[in-house]
């Protein structure tokens, strides 16, 4: 599929004040004809007021199987934890 | 484009901006948005970058001497969560145009300022205690208000930085408590730390609502949602349970119950040292600066291999390519 046109990644923000959340992909020939795309396929329902494209192969990602070892989820470390220290019942809402 | 159709558009396009503000709607980065309020928001914003760096320095000098292993690493926790705070700001105020580089310089130029409370030692453990109990306490007390400001990247940092920052007072309260429930020397630790961190965590509110320079225009654009005396008071109300719980007292003999305004009445802040504090005057003003000039400087090799990496890096790629 090399005659394939770019692929590009779509975000959308739904609303103001909320951050773009990624809500697909398509083929396009440039940023611009990306965006016109992304519009006219993913906000046929007032989906969002911001939309970003984003060159797929501009995402670099890591993968779920290397968690272990590319960040320790720190299970080990409750401290970090606002609920890790028993306070006197009535200071407890701090 | 003439002036006056200049001036015109200017006018429309203000009013568009504060009506959208009226409205409760968010500014976001690619929006117009008045050169004040940019400045104003980059001002603000940059500036508590810096108050979450240099906050490192006071917490940080006392990881290696942390009482148990588990303080340690609670404490080291602690600090690494400031700087990715700053992270978070600094980047928050990158999508209005202003540069990493140049807040930093502006913050060794001695034109930003960060939060007085940070030119103050910390002598004891107990002020770990306090630090995390009051001063971040009343940065939560300010910070849970701007998850309401008016710029989007600002108010979504804050939410963020809101969920982990409970956690910071949290410790700090628990540390007071273990010392206060601890022996007479403890105790006594604990309570000279409340008297020395208390006033200068009232201040970190800033001036009156009247004597605040930035203030009502910040209120008008929502980039503040409540003004610093009400910030201060809802601040006071809390923590003066939270003292009585551990027992400690407050330093203040004015400060008292107000039946009619369902508020504690508090004595007044000695602004003769605020202002002499933020003004470069603190007990550690030019330690706190001097260290941060000093751990920039001697990162830049840090940052030379970097992009020497990158460059070699790039010119391996070029050539296999070629």
């Amino acid at each position: 599929m090399s005659e394939h046109m770019k692929l590009y990644e779509v975000f959308i923000r739904s609303r103001r004040g909320l951050d773009h959340k990624h809500v697909g992909s398509l083929h396009a020939e440039d940023p611009a004809q990306a965006l016109e795309y992304a519009r006219d396929v993913y906000t046929r329902r007032s989906e969002g007021v911001s939309i970003w494209v984003v060159n797929s192969s501009d995402i670099v990602a890591s993968q779920e199987g290397d968690c272990e070892s590319f960040y320790d989820p720190l299970d080990d470390k409750p401290y970090r934890h606002a609920t890790h220290y028993q306070l006197p019942d009535e200071v407890n809402n701090m | 484009m003439t002036t006056e159709h200049h001036e015109q558009d200017l006018a429309a396009l203000e009013q568009r901006f504060q009506a959208r503000i009226d409205a409760e709607e968010k500014i976001e980065p690619k929006d117009w948005m008045p050169e004040k309020y940019r400045q104003n928001l980059i001002r603000q914003i940059s500036q508590h970058a810096h108050s979450e760096v240099i906050g490192m320095q006071p917490e940080g000098n006392w990881i290696t001497r942390a009482p148990s292993l588990h303080r340690k690493c609670i404490l080291l926790a602690k600090v690494q969560d400031e700087g990715g705070h700053g992270l978070y700001l600094y980047s928050a105020a990158e999508t209005l145009g202003a540069s990493r580089e140049e807040m930093n310089q502006a913050l060794h130029d001695g034109r930003a300022k960060y939060a007085s409370i940070f030119n103050y030692p910390a002598l004891t453990w107990a002020d770990i205690g306090a630090i995390g109990w009051l001063v971040d306490g009343a940065a939560i007390v300010n910070q849970v208000s701007l998850q309401r400001t008016s710029y989007g990247p600002y108010a979504r940092g804050m939410v963020r930085i809101c969920k982990e920052e409970s956690f910071h007072q949290r410790q700090g309260y628990h540390i007071m408590m273990t010392l206060a429930r601890g022996t007479a020397e403890q105790k006594a630790m604990a309570q000279d730390s409340l008297n020395r961190f208390w006033w200068p965590s009232l201040m970190m509110f800033g001036p009156h609502d009247a004597e605040s320079a930035h203030s009502a225009q910040s209120m008008k654009w929502k980039i503040k949602r409540q003004s610093n005396d009400e910030l201060r008071q809802k601040f006071v109300d809390q923590s003066v349970k939270q003292a009585e719980v551990i027992g400690l007292s407050i330093p203040d003999p004015d400060l008292q119950w107000n039946e009619q305004r369902g508020h504690y009445d508090f004595g007044d802040i000695d602004w003769e040292e605020f202002n002499r504090v933020i003004n470069g005057d603190g007990p550690c003003n030019r330690q706190r600066l001097a260290h941060h000039v000093k751990a920039h400087e001697e990162g830049q090799w840090v940052r030379d291999a970097i992009s020497a990496h990158e460059a070699k890096k790039r010119q391996r790629n070029d050539r296999q390519a070629a």
